[in-house]
């Protein structure tokens, strides 16, 4: 073992360490944060490097895990881990460097906002959490991080937070995916009561291996839903909420509110990217029940059909988005889609495959998109935009590389290779075939939206005073496009069946050179695939390529012949209505129950305390007025009185007092004359 | 009747004048002369008693009657001042006006 396997830990922790500093550092400091910031992440991305050239030069299929304790409970003790096997290195790498590049691209994109400094402390966070998220060896480590991702995420979709819109898509994605999180929570303490155990390997006593989950078997279901069914569709949830799956897929779109290389990291390194790790991870477990006879369904089928339903909702809604951003995000949740059905099917290695691929082309098609919204100064309606594809060359050829890759143009591109290795497993699956025309189909409408996407930035002429005046941005943000390109192009070629390394590399086999197997198996497919993917640009250029809009108050080609299926992909199939009407008014009318219980039942309570004490003190009030009071008040008021009479002899009229003396005279001769003087 | 009984008789009906002027005038002159006849019953007093009473201490009374009316001329320079200053005050002279100095 090298040093960059004993300390694994320090790759989360850097990034952790230079977000705690640049929380310090002065607004104004911005040089200081990008250079911790981007520093930071270029080391965890030589780390991360050393540790998956430490794994390929060891022996295929090991792993290396050390687990330490966190605190005692009772008699028990809580144990975190980190782990480091072939699916965290990669994602390690793939993680560091696709989030290295998207900093250095936000250095440009982030130039003129005066909060940059903030900016590259929250995507230091997020990043330091995906990191940890994936080396955990524990699935309360893992949930930990889990939320801190989900934390992350809320600060950057929200972090132009005085716009109205960012600052509710940011509260809707938080709690939407907590709605996720419950349910893996639920997963995780029924597996702790069942197991004893939250560590994923741990010498033979790990959920992920056999002792546990034999006991797994034997615990107590739910009815005729056994234990391992329901703890793995409970974990799913998390993974639905996190990867935006079918039914919690509303808030990735919405997540588009944020700055753009965040939606970057959100849809391609980071938060989305866990929820198909988690289900990766935690195979073991999903596939569990598929060994006890008789159960009404099993925890992997839930996925693989949650996963083409997710697929083909994403793609049509993309269909008719015009916000460049909301169509990639469509496109995500569709890509999640198929990754989750590739699990689903029991082909989890093409699921992480994909999620590489996707991670490059995905975050390279953000970026582009980034780059174009940042050049049109935040124009980013793909009605208003056109005519770029002269103004920005590196941005149209890097985009249009991406564009291939997620349409899944033939040979060349990643996307391709991994999108077919999830429509091989889907066609082997044994269930149903259903779920392989969902992805047929889903791959042609992704070619189509593309397609238009492209045709509607790029090509014709600017439909806007932003376009008109659009032009290449500096070599910060365009560098970090021709990687992910370059990225989004080799990358495929890990994992074609001629030389399957990448899948070898995960399963712990040794690949062999064999060019027989592109066409040995599932070669019909493969050309299927390949029509489709051609009628779907084909279809893309006829409606939009050949003949580009000529202003943005054009409608829609399909718009124009069936306007009742275009207002519904519009208005998003109305989910959101959906969600508001029931789940929505559900929790509005549970508020104003709970509202009204706690004005007329518990405040009810408090004020009849409160009353009784108020009548307390009424009656020793009106006791001292009363009785005490009362007495004094007698005896001033008589003293006031004698004071009044007296008072009225003092009239000021000097002839009234020289009357009195007189009087007083007359009298006391009157006493001296007949008293008889002497 | 002696003549001390005569000017006593004078200066008792002098003095009965004078406060029957200082009580039932309203003017505030008319008031000082009410006192200043009331003054000048008193020296007569004065007067007869050292004219036909004990020769013993015969000399002093003019001399008390002298002073007497000096303080009765400041006395009424003064009174007239406060006449002249309740004028300046209420623009009359009235007495029974002039209430405004009780405490």
């Amino acid at each position: 073992m090298d040093l960059a396997v004993e300390n694994i830990w320090l790759i989360p922790a850097l990034p952790l360490m230079a977000a705690g500093f640049i929380a310090v550092t002065r607004r104004e400091a911005r040089r200081t944060a990008i250079a911790l910031a981007v520093g930071a992440m270029g080391l965890s991305f030589i780390l991360s490097s050393f540790a998956l050239g430490a794994l390929i030069s060891s022996e295929p299929g090991t792993g290396f895990y050390t687990n330490f304790p966190w605190f005692d409970v009772g008699a028990g003790t809580v144990d975190l881990g980190f782990l480091l096997d072939p699916m965290a290195a990669l994602m390690l790498v793939m993680v560091t460097f696709v989030g290295l590049l998207i900093f250095i691209f936000s250095i440009g994109y982030m130039e003129h906002d005066a909060n940059a400094t903030r900016f590259f402390c929250f995507l230091s966070l997020f990043a330091a959490a995906m990191l940890g998220l994936i080396i955990a060896n524990s699935l309360l480590l893992l949930f930990i991080c889990w939320e801190l991702v989900g934390l992350a995420s809320y600060l950057l979709i929200g972090f132009w937070f005085h716009k109205p819109a960012a600052a509710l898509a940011a509260r809707k994605a938080f709690i939407t995916t907590r709605i996720g999180d419950l349910g893996l929570l639920l997963g995780m303490i029924w597996l702790y009561d069942a197991t004893g155990t939250l560590l994923f390997y741990d010498g033979g006593a790990g959920v992920l291996e056999t002792g546990p989950l034999a006991a797994l078997l034997m615990s107590p279901g739910l009815g005729v839903i056994p234990a391992a069914t329901a703890i793995g569709l409970l974990i799913f949830c998390g993974a639905v909420g996190k990867s935006g799956q079918f039914p919690l897929h509303v808030w990735l779109p919405d997540a588009m509110e944020g700055p753009t290389p965040v939606s970057a990291l959100i849809h391609a390194a980071t938060m989305v990217a866990a929820g198909v790790f988690l289900a990766a991870r935690v195979v073991p477990l999903l596939s569990l029940d598929l060994g006890i006879p008789d159960v009404p369904f099993h925890a992997l089928t839930v996925v693989a059909w949650t996963g083409a339903i997710t697929a083909l909702l994403g793609a049509v809604l993309a269909v008719a988005q015009s916000d460049i951003k909301r169509v990639l995000a469509y496109s995500t949740v569709s890509q999640l889609g198929y990754m989750m059905l590739a699990v689903g099917v029991g082909g989890w290695v093409a699921a992480i495959f994909h999620l590489l691929t996707h991670a490059f082309f995905k975050s390279l098609l953000f970026l582009g998109a980034g780059s174009v919204i940042h050049a049109a100064h935040h124009e980013q309606d793909l009605r208003a935009l056109g005519g770029l594809r002269e103004k920005m060359r590196a941005t149209f050829v890097t985009f249009a590389i991406g564009m291939m890759a997620l349409a899944g143009v033939p040979f060349l591109f990643s996307g391709f290779w991994s999108k077919e290795a999830i429509l091989h497993e889907a066609a082997e699956w044994q269930s149903s075939q259903i779920p392989l025309y969902i992805g047929l189909f889903g791959a042609l409408l992704t070619a189509f939206y593309m397609t238009r996407l492209v045709a509607g930035v790029f090509y014709g002429k600017p439909r806007s005073e932003a376009a008109e005046h659009a032009h290449e941005n500096r070599g910060v943000m365009t560098v970090p496009l021709i990687l992910l390109a370059i990225g989004s192009v080799l990358l495929g070629f890990l994992g074609t069946p001629a030389w399957p390394w990448l899948q070898s590399f995960l399963t712990g086999t040794t690949p062999h050179w064999e060019p027989s197997h592109i066409l040995a198996e599932g070669g019909a497919l493969m050309f299927g695939a390949i029509l489709i993917v051609g009628v779907g640009i084909g279809l893309g250029y006829v409606l939009y390529g050949r003949r580009t809009r000529a202003n943005a108050t054009d409608p829609d080609p399909i718009e124009s012949a069936q306007p009742t299926l275009w207002r519904a992909l519009v208005a998003r199939l109305g989910f959101d209505e959906f969600y508001n009407a029931t789940v929505l008014r559900l929790h509005s009318a549970l508020g104003a129950l709970s509202d009204w219980l706690d004005r007329h039942v518990w405040d009810g309570a408090v004020r009849g305390v409160a009353s009784l004490g108020e009548m307390t003190g009424v009656a020793s009030q009106q006791t001292d007025e009363e009785v005490v009071n009362a007495g004094f008040d007698a005896g001033c008021d008589s003293l006031r009185g004698t004071g009044r009479s007296y008072s009225r002899n003092q009239s000021g009229q000097p002839q009234s007092y020289i009357r009195g003396i007189a009087m007083a005279l007359v009298v006391l001769a009157l006493i001296l004359v007949l008293g008889g003087a002497k | 009747m002696t003549p001390l009984h005569l000017c006593l008789l004078l200066s008792t009906g002098l003095f009965c004048l004078g406060l029957v002027a200082v009580l039932a005038r309203g003017n505030a002159i008319l008031v000082l002369l009410g006192v200043e006849l009331m003054l000048n019953a008193a020296n007569i007093n004065f007067i007869a008693f050292w004219r036909f009473g004990n020769p013993s201490n015969a000399t002093d009374a003019p001399i008390l009657v002298l002073f007497s009316i000096a303080i009765a001329a400041a006395e009424a320079a003064v009174g007239l001042a406060l006449v002249i200053a309740i004028y300046r005050h209420q623009r009359n002279v009235r007495v029974e006006d002039a209430t405004r100095l009780k405490g």
